[in-house]
């Protein structure tokens, strides 16, 4: 099946669950609400962004260089660091580490950088034992789906739904639609998978150059389990999430949990910088860090596209995409839903496979409006359509440029062009549509499925402005 | 794979931007005295369903004596140093202390299952987020604040910064991290069913904050 | 009274088109306010369909052909809040680089939406001669983000007496035309302007008030083919039509 039309099945699918749909604009709507109570003063919020802005983009300039002071005050840690330029490397480094160590299960906290490389099913398919241990990843692996949020991921399921779930696969814990005592089943769970693990693994929100240090933004505290816990951790991250200085991180913090999930902070702001040291009693006796590059050091080259890479995965965007409410992020079809997907996939993964998703896209401009770090979702996206349909544009190396033009609809914008490029045209077009306008057609595909149909005026602005007696020039 | 190391910087610094980023420019401070960062943190913990108690410097222990034996939490898990040792000292007959002084791999199925409470010191405390500020160490393992059902930090009122970009600039944390380093803000919570919230997922059920001073 | 005594007025391809009353009447509520109202003649569109669809040669080129009909220094009216958008934040992407570039950034520093030109520029007074009405109002995506000036129909709407306005859920968010997104998705577009015009009838306003004729003619689409169905309901106006039928 091509994108386009494996696209428009999901897409169908989802707009046929309503479930789906209620579960998702409750949620969004609760999410939006409690963003907007932590910034009450527009001023202060516009100030945060800026700064916000320039820490991640003054990063992506320096990039090179503050990735080699990351991995040299790493190292003198006593972190290994590790540099994959794909999945299948990131994946096979991984897999040499837990094999090295004799580890055969493992602990993971969240990580969207995992899910770019399908790392659980390359462990899972080598006999090692992967289990979420993030509430909402947890109730997603149990159900065999994706994450359809970056930061909540099951939050296309209703509690009745994660009931069934549990129910199904813990029969022995009393069947409850209770969310306290979902959770304090889940806590059960998972406290012996804690216990028991030989390895965590994890994501990094911010990697810290200046002093080696992984920060890791939580709630839960399996995150801190995952990476304390087990006698080894083995943390996974995008190249792009280096900053410079320790000081770089209060704003971005802060405004990444009021952003993301409406709080003044998290309840766990973990910072790790060595592993176990002689005389402390806990903690992994060894640490790594896997720098995945995956498409994202191609992306740099062009001054507009690069402000993509200051994303920094708090979701807001999505949480306020007029579209994603009406799909959820599994239509999407990509690790990456919503607006930062639709810029960032086909980026990373070429516009022939994926580029139809920056179709899904109004141009409303909610995203960039509430985006932390300010990227403008819509001007990138809006440049991908433009890539996506011509050969020629620029020299930027986006994979398959130009692979979603089409000649018909091609033609027609050149016809279009030619009509509204010459007045004199123009106005033989407008005039006969005004006199024909009897021949308008009732049913135009899509549109009239939800609409009547637009029909033309008896007479244009032009011939009322003039029987009017407005001025012509 | 060093390969895949020199690939990907040569590619990072083939394809620098040409844009030179103006640099951030941080807020000032808010110049909180010490009876607002008091009071502006206890709001923010007790936001997030965190217990906070000012005790005077001397009562603390008998504060826990009084209050954690009456909701029944016996088994109680100290590091080393002085808090420790005060506890260890003045704790009511009721209390069954453990001491973690050995390796976690030692014991690790009886932290997770036979400690009611831990008490901890914290390093400082941020006003304008409610937080904690932890330095795990040899003395008071990074699992105490973490497992145990009820974490019990104890914090010198002094300590009380106005957020965490003043603690990291006073501290002076860029010339050197611990092992690890943390922000605690409430006790442990998730969103993930319906953006519901729920205490009690992973980490403590309770967090007690007592400021001495 | 005005500091503009002229100004150009750009009508741009779907008012001149579908909706010339509504275009008309904005040309008269500046010519009531002793504005000089300048319709040039070879006006057609300001690039926006195909600029959104990726196609920038082809909205380059008509664009490039609207800058003849803008050349004095005087104000360019645009009864469009995404029309408006498009010219003074995308002529800027779109002729970068291009040997007419200042002439289009010149014309897009002087481009005002209606209700802004009417609210900050003329401080219009308005006096309802209308009967009792309930409205609500859309504010185009394009007039809230792109332009910020969301407030001006809200401030026109209210000096209205009569006029009572409602506010619906969820008043932000997009009504699903988007150009070309209501052809190429069309089914999550009909799923959006469902929920926007269920969320506009529960208020219980007997007509929509809106800024953009894209908007426009999206939700006043889906009340036609609603009413249809089920009888009686809103319509959707264009905010100039409305505030000449009610005060003139």
């Amino acid at each position: 099946m091509n994108q386009a039309r494996a696209f428009h099945h999901r897409i169908d699918k989802a707009l046929h669950d309503d479930q789906l749909r209620r579960n998702f604009r409750s949620a969004l709507s609760g999410i939006q609400a409690k963003r907007e109570i932590q910034f009450p003063d527009d001023t202060q919020l516009q100030a945060l962004r800026e700064q916000a802005r320039a820490v991640r983009a003054s990063a992506l300039i320096h990039q090179p260089e503050l990735l080699e002071r990351l991995e040299a005050n790493l190292t003198a840690n006593g972190i290994q660091v590790h540099w994959a330029e794909d999945p299948e490397q990131a994946n096979a480094i991984i897999y040499g580490i837990l094999e090295a160590a004799k580890a055969r299960s493992v602990v993971k906290g969240k990580s969207m950088v995992s899910e770019e490389t399908g790392l659980n099913q390359y462990l899972e398919e080598r006999d090692i034992e992967v289990i979420e241990s993030d509430l909402g990843e947890f109730i997603i692996q149990l159900a065999h789906e994706p994450p359809s949020h970056i930061v909540a991921p099951a939050i296309h399921k209703n509690r009745r739904e994660v009931a069934e779930l549990f129910h199904r696969f813990y029969p022995d814990i009393p069947y409850t639609e209770d969310i306290d005592q979902l959770t304090q089943s889940a806590r059960l769970i998972l406290r012996e998978k804690f216990a028991g693990a030989d390895a965590g693994i994890s994501g990094v929100n911010f990697a810290v150059a200046e002093t080696g240090t992984l920060c890791l933004v939580e709630n839960e505290g399996n995150g801190r389990l995952s990476t304390t816990a087990p006698r080894l951790h083995i943390a996974i991250t995008g190249v792009e999430k280096v900053v410079e200085k320790l000081s770089d991180v209060p704003p971005l913090l802060e405004i990444l949990t009021k952003s993301a999930t409406g709080q003044p902070i998290t309840t766990y702001f973990n910072m790790i910088s060595k592993p176990r040291q002689p005389g402390e009693l806990d903690g992994p006796e060894a640490v790594h860090l896997v720098l995945l590059d995956n498409g994202r050091s191609r992306i740099r080259i062009d001054a507009e596209l690069l402000d993509t890479l200051r994303c920094i995965r708090c979701g807001t965007c999505i949480n306020y995409c007029p579209v994603y409410v009406q799909l959820g992020g599994h239509a999407y079809g990509t690790v990456y839903p919503g607006p930062i997907g639709i810029a960032l996939e086909p980026q990373r993964l070429g516009l022939d496979q994926v580029g139809t998703l920056t179709s899904a896209c109004t141009m409303c401009g909610a995203c960039a409006e509430v985006c932390p770090v300010k990227i403008p979702l819509p001007t990138l996206i809006n440049r991908l359509r433009a890539e996506a349909v011509n050969l020629q544009r620029t020299s930027t190396p986006l994979a398959g440029r130009g692979s979603l033009r089409k000649p018909g609809e091609a033609s027609i914008w050149k016809i279009w062009q030619r009509l509204y490029s010459s007045p004199g045209l123009y106005r033989l077009f407008s005039f006969a549509a005004t006199r024909m306008r009897w021949l308008t057609p009732v049913s135009l595909g899509g549109w009239t499925r939800y609409r009547s149909a637009p029909r033309p005026a008896a007479r244009t602005l032009h011939e009322l402005a003039r029987q009017e007696g407005f001025r012509h020039e | 794979m060093s390969d895949a190391r020199a690939n990907i910087l040569t590619r990072l610094r083939a394809n620098r931007p040409q844009t030179v980023p103006t640099p951030p420019v941080y807020a000032k401070p808010l110049g909180w005295d010490r009876a607002r960062r008091i009071d502006e943190f206890s709001t923010r913990m007790q936001a997030v369903r965190g217990e906070v108690h000012r005790v005077g410097d001397g009562d603390w222990v008998g504060w826990i004596n009084r209050e954690l034996l009456a909701r029944g939490l016996r088994r109680a898990l100290l590091g080393h140093g002085a808090i420790a040792d005060a506890f260890a000292a003045g704790a009511a007959d009721g209390f069954e202390i453990t001491r973690y002084d050995r390796p976690i791999e030692d014991w690790k199925n009886a932290l997770f299952h036979d400690v009611d409470f831990a008490i901890t010191g914290a390093r400082a405390a941020l006003a304008e987020s409610g937080s904690l500020v932890l330095w795990p160490s040899a003395q008071e393992p990074r699992l105490m604040s973490l497992v145990p059902p009820l974490h019990v930090a104890l914090l010198d009122a002094d300590q009380l910064f106005e957020n965490f970009a003043e603690l990291i600039d006073k501290q002076g944390w860029s010339g050197g991290m611990p092992t690890n380093a943390l922000l605690i803000s409430g006790p442990s919570k998730t969103a993930d069913i319906e953006q519901t919230l729920a205490y009690g997922i992973h980490g403590p059920k309770e967090l007690i904050t007592l400021i001495l001073g | 009274m005005s500091t503009a005594k002229q100004i150009y007025y750009f009508a741009t391809c779907l008012v001149d088109l579908l909706y010339p009353k509504a275009g008309l009447a904005g040309m008269q509520l500046l010519r009531r306010e002793g504005v000089e109202v300048i319709f040039p003649h070879d006006q057609t569109c300001c690039g926006q369909p195909a600029f959104n669809s990726g196609y920038r040669d082809e909205a380059l080129a008509v664009a490039r052909a609207q800058l003849a009909c803008f050349k004095r220094e005087i104000p360019v009216v645009v009864p469009s809040g995404s029309c408006g958008g498009m010219i003074r934040q995308h002529w800027a992407e779109l002729f970068a680089g291009q040997p007419d570039e200042a002439q289009a950034l010149a014309v897009a520093g002087r481009t005002y939406e209606l209700t802004e030109f009417l609210v900050d520029v003329l401080h219009i007074r308005l006096t309802d001669l209308g009967e009792p009405l309930k409205v609500a109002i859309h504010t185009s995506c394009s007039a809230r983000r792109e332009m910020g000036v969301a407030d001006r129909i809200e401030a026109l709407v209210g000096q209205l007496d009569k006029v009572e306005v409602l506010t619906q859920e969820r008043k932000a968010e997009c009504c699903g035309f988007g150009g070309t997104f209501a052809i190429k998705q069309a089914d999550v577009s009909g799923a959006m302007v469902k929920d926007k015009t269920d969320a506009l009838r529960a208020t219980g306003a007997q007509r929509v008030i809106s800024q953009d004729c894209g908007c426009l003619m999206n939700i006043g689409g889906a009340f036609e083919k609603q009413h249809a169905r089920q009888g009686d309901g809103p319509t959707a106006q264009h905010v100039a039509e409305f505030l000449w039928e009610r005060t003139a």
